[in-house]
């Protein structure tokens, strides 16, 4: 599996993407917002957690509006893989590849902390690796993770089966409950929780471990 | 547009004395302009000029093996092995913090982290050390929200874990908060940058951020005491932008490795002026600047603005010429201003010029190095009052008054706040005890804390500086690391009074037995003085950062505590009531002396500790709250319920010193003894772990649940 890393001025969950993408077998570059092109033979592209443009105007919105993302969402479109976490989920819905927005939590203030999540379908290479129903401990770590679409997209992120992980406790108002949802094709996610931060015993736990290793697993054989 | 006339009021309104003034006459030979009385103003005040506390300061042991570089630079320099180094630094926002909490925090978090970078580091971990007044009061609860969301504002974007701290309330902060903010970063050690410049003829590049009239004459501003003018001063507090000053770091890292860098030191207090003349004395060398390069992002500056200009994210670079296109590239990369804003020369002089007119032309060395120095008169404290008798108390009940105050109770609604897993090597997040950052790619840790208790400090400055450091390394000892290093953050009232002058005195002769006797040595620091309003004064508070080193993970003490573990305690116990927490939160008492330190022993126990780590489950110092706060925490991380053996008031809350609390198996705890007997350590066995309820003797209980939910929610009941 060869895996892009985008980063932006303000990312800093970067490395940390890099870094649990490695630790499940894959090749990693890392590539700048700046950039016009991905590089040749990626599988899938990573947009990482930060605070991509400082999460002026709004978040993920000036990000959305750089050279990358427009080879991102020709990547996509093309039926390529791609995984936003957190701040990269924001920049996935501001480009349009996923459906919805993130608001300001529902109590208006940061929260990082560890929270279980609910595995709602198995059906991705992203999430195979869980059985639908299982619960998982993931940390969260955002300002703006309050996940609102209107009803009827709910309704079709349901009735497609899209919705990916949904929070047991929602700690930001999430409609809905979502934590996570998958494109119409099932080949990108986007999540507010970060599963790098538990894919390692010596940090945050190794919940996320099975999310890696699933894609890789496609992703390698693809 | 022509420049104020130089008046008595200007000059005292400038912070100086007539006294300072003369002075000013004699080394200038004229009269000075009003940017050079700017200039004076920014590098004499206590702020910048540690005028009141240098000489104390100096006492302070500040070498060992392990000190790569001591105070006098950005931040202070550690050796942890295998070529790494760790820097770091602890510096208050107390003024700016109290006029405008949100940025007042929030560029305090600013300036300790470009302390870190600007000598070649990565911030690796963040602590902050918080004193606030007493929860009714009408301030603390704007304060509270206000600086927590301005840490986690700033230090979330940039994206430095928050690996622990401190929050505190008391009467005696009701006027002026306290924000300490610490970080530490991570370098190779044969690639640190320093100040001193070198070479003449070199460029001198200005980097980063644009300036604006934000933070002019803050630094004097730090420097006075407050009345109830302060609101007249919300516009001296610099406004922050973590975003730039996350660009401002990957291009400085960058730009260091292109080789272009000759020697850099950011802009923070008074900006421009101390940042520039830092670097030509270092250098043995004068500066010129054309202020007409500086980028600005108002119009119509004056040089006297630009000098003094506080605005943020900026930093001065002396640069190789050859390597200008180069460095130039990074920034741009970064979009990021980059102009070269003047040149060293090889006169002694500062010399600031703008649009061809000259607006200073001032001795350098002379204005670095002859600020004023005071030996202020200072009175020992006098000696406690011996304390009352306090009566017994159930157990329970003192318990419950401990963890309903927000002083004990759990930070969670603080810590959530803040991004403490950013970097994902967090071995341990900010909970009890101290926090834990992997380095990463390696087998090594690094263990944070910071501590002091300002009661004590007050009743004793010299036993309260001791416990301050004692308290920090058995921190550091409770999680398995090696205590390496110490930086002091000296919060204290006006030094112009005796007895506050003798609390700053006493506090340092107690922190530097401390750091000897402990080999912490002090290798960085920041003085915060005139903490007072109307005439009330903080309690003493010398806040100690300290780092340990964990060699490897494996040697990492653990948190896990099970049912049927044993609890043990190292060290004895007499029950020392005087000012202690239960004493001052269940009796509403301030009484008593500090408990005693013993040095030896806190070396002996905390080596005990580290030495037997491989038998010890999980384990915490007993500090303020004494054996059944401690008990209760330990327990309620894992989980479980404890029985402590003794309903004994002051054998429950005492708070003597140079002990910890042991939780460990059965087997264990047998060859902790014999160690124990072997090494002459005292060690008792005072109950043990069980599953959901707390006893302490054999009637006072309560269900760990109960516990928990008083214990989880009151720091939010209290502020939120």
């Amino acid at each position: 599996m060869h895996a892009a890393v985008v980063v932006f001025p303000g990312s800093n969950c970067d490395r940390d993407l890099a870094v649990a993408f490695e630790q499940a077998g894959a090749r990693v570059s890392m590539v700048w917002h700046k950039d016009t092109k991905l590089p040749d033979g990626v599988d899938i592209v990573g947009v990482p957690g930060g605070f991509s443009f400082g999460d002026y105007l709004r978040c993920g919105a000036i990000a959305a509006n750089s050279p990358i993302c427009r080879e991102i969402v020709s990547h996509t479109d093309k039926g390529g893989f791609a995984i936003g976490i957190c701040n990269g989920f924001q920049v996935l819905t501001e480009t349009g590849i996923l459906p919805g927005a993130l608001l300001r939590n529902a109590g208006l203030k940061y929260i990082c902390k560890t929270v279980g999540l609910k595995v709602e379908t198995s059906q991705s290479a992203f999430t195979n690796g869980y059985n639908a129903g299982d619960v998982i401990d993931i940390p969260i770590a955002h300002h703006d993770g309050n996940y609102f679409a209107e009803d009827d997209v709910i309704s079709q992120l349901k009735s497609e089966d899209r919705i990916a992980f949904t929070y047991t406790d929602t700690p930001n108002g999430a409609k809905a409950d979502i934590a996570g949802i998958l494109s119409s094709n099932r080949r990108v996610l986007g999540m507010m929780p970060h599963p790098e931060r538990s894919a390692d015993a010596g940090h945050g736990g190794t919940d996320g471990v099975a999310l890696f290793r699933a894609l890789s697993g496609a992703l390698s054989l693809a | 547009m022509s420049e104020p006339e130089i008046t008595p009021e200007l000059i005292a309104s400038h912070g100086l004395t007539p006294d300072e003034y003369a002075r000013i006459l004699d080394i200038v030979g004229r009269e000075p302009t009003f940017t050079e009385l700017g200039i004076f103003s920014a590098m004499w005040n206590e702020h910048c000029s540690y005028k009141s506390s240098k000489k104390w300061l100096r006492t302070l042991p500040t070498t060992g093996p392990q000190v790569i570089c001591g105070p006098g630079e950005n931040a202070g320099v550690v050796d942890i092995g295998d070529g790494q180094a760790v820097i770091f630094k602890m510096e208050s926002h107390n003024h700016p913090s109290y006029i405008e909490p949100y940025q007042g925090a929030a560029t305090g978090m600013g300036g300790i982290l470009r302390d870190v970078f600007t000598m070649g580091a990565r911030p690796i971990a963040s602590m902050n050390s918080l004193s606030f007044g007493e929860p009714a009061h009408h301030k603390t609860r704007q304060l509270v929200n206000g600086v927590v969301a301005g840490i986690g504002g700033y230090g979330n974007c940039f994206g430095v874990p928050c690996a622990g701290g401190e929050v505190r309330f008391d009467p005696a902060y009701n006027g002026n908060c306290l924000v300490n903010a610490f970080a530490a970063g991570l370098a190779d050690a044969d690639k640190i940058f320093y100040s001193a410049a070198s070479g003449v003829g070199m460029p001198v590049v200005y980097l980063g951020a644009k300036t604006g009239r934000d933070g002019v004459g803050g630094a004097t501003m730090a420097s006075a005491e407050f009345d109830d003018s302060i609101e007249e001063k919300r516009p001296t507090v610099q406004v922050g932008d973590p975003f730039t000053e996350k660009r401002l770091m990957e291009a400085t890292l960058e730009l260091m490795q292109t080789g272009a860098v000759i020697s850099i030191q950011d802009m923070g207090a008074a900006g421009l002026t101390c940042s520039a003349v830092e670097m030509g004395d270092k250098g043995n060398l004068g500066v010129r600047l054309h202020l007409e390069n500086v980028p600005v992002r108002e119009d119509h500056m004056t040089a006297y603005e630009m000098m003094l200009s506080e605005s943020q994210e900026r930093m001065l670079m002396v640069l190789k010429p050859e390597l200008e296109a180069q460095a130039k590239a990074v920034f741009d990369k970064w979009d990021l201003d980059f102009a070269i804003v003047g040149e060293t020369i090889a006169e002694d002089r500062f010399h600031i010029v703008h649009n061809g007119e000259t607006k200073a032309d001032l001795p350098l060395k002379t204005l670095a190095g002859t600020a004023p120095e005071y030996d202020r008169p200072w009175v020992e404290t006098p000696p406690a009052e011996p304390l009352a008798d306090v009566p017994n108390i159930d157990p329970i009940d003192g318990l419950k008054a401990l963890i309903s105050s927000p002083n004990y109770a759990a930070k969670q609604w603080v810590y959530e706040q803040y991004d403490t897993m950013v970097m994902a090597d967090s071995a341990r997040t900010p909970n009890i005890g101290s926090g834990i950052v992997r380095i990463h790619g390696t087998d090594k840790a690094l263990a944070f804390t910071s501590d002091v208790t300002p009661r004590y400090v007050k009743a004793n400055p010299f036993e309260g500086g001791k416990q301050a450091v004692a308290e920090a390394y058995r921190n550091l000892c409770a999680v398995g690391a090696r205590p390496l290093a110490t930086t002091d953050n000296m919060n204290f009232g006006n030094p112009e009074k005796p007895e506050i002058m003798g609390q700053f005195v006493g506090a340092i002769k107690g922190i530097g037995a401390a750091v000897k006797a402990l080999d912490m040595p002090i290798v960085s620091g920041n003085v915060s003085l005139y903490n007072e309003t109307d005439g009330t004064a903080i309690l003493p508070t010398p806040t100690i950062g300290a780092v340990g080193l964990i060699t490897h993970t494996d040697e990492i003490i653990g948190t896990e505590v099970r049912e049927g573990h044993v609890a043990l305690v190292i060290g004895d116990t007499s029950g020392h009531m005087g000012q202690s927490a239960l004493l001052a939160e269940v009796f509403n008492r301030i009484e008593g002396d500090a408990p005693t330190v013993d040095l030896e022993m806190e070396a002996k126990h905390g080596a005990f500790i580290r030495d037997n780590r491989d038998m010890i489950k999980a384990c915490t110092d007993l500090s303020d709250g004494g054996l059944a706060l401690a008990a209760f925490e330990l327990a309620e991380a894992s989980g479980v319920g404890v029985w402590l053996d003794s309903d004994d008031t002051a054998m429950l809350f005492g708070e003597d010193q140079g002990r910890y609390l042991i939780a460990c198996n059965f087997d264990q705890a047998e060859a902790l003894m014999l160690a124990a007997g072997r090494a002459g350590v005292p060690i008792h066995s005072v109950g043990k772990f069980t599953s959901d309820a707390v006893w302490m003797g054999n009637t006072s209980t309560a269900s760990l649940a109960e516990l928990s939910e008083i214990y989880s929610s009151s720091f939010a009941s209290a502020v939120a």
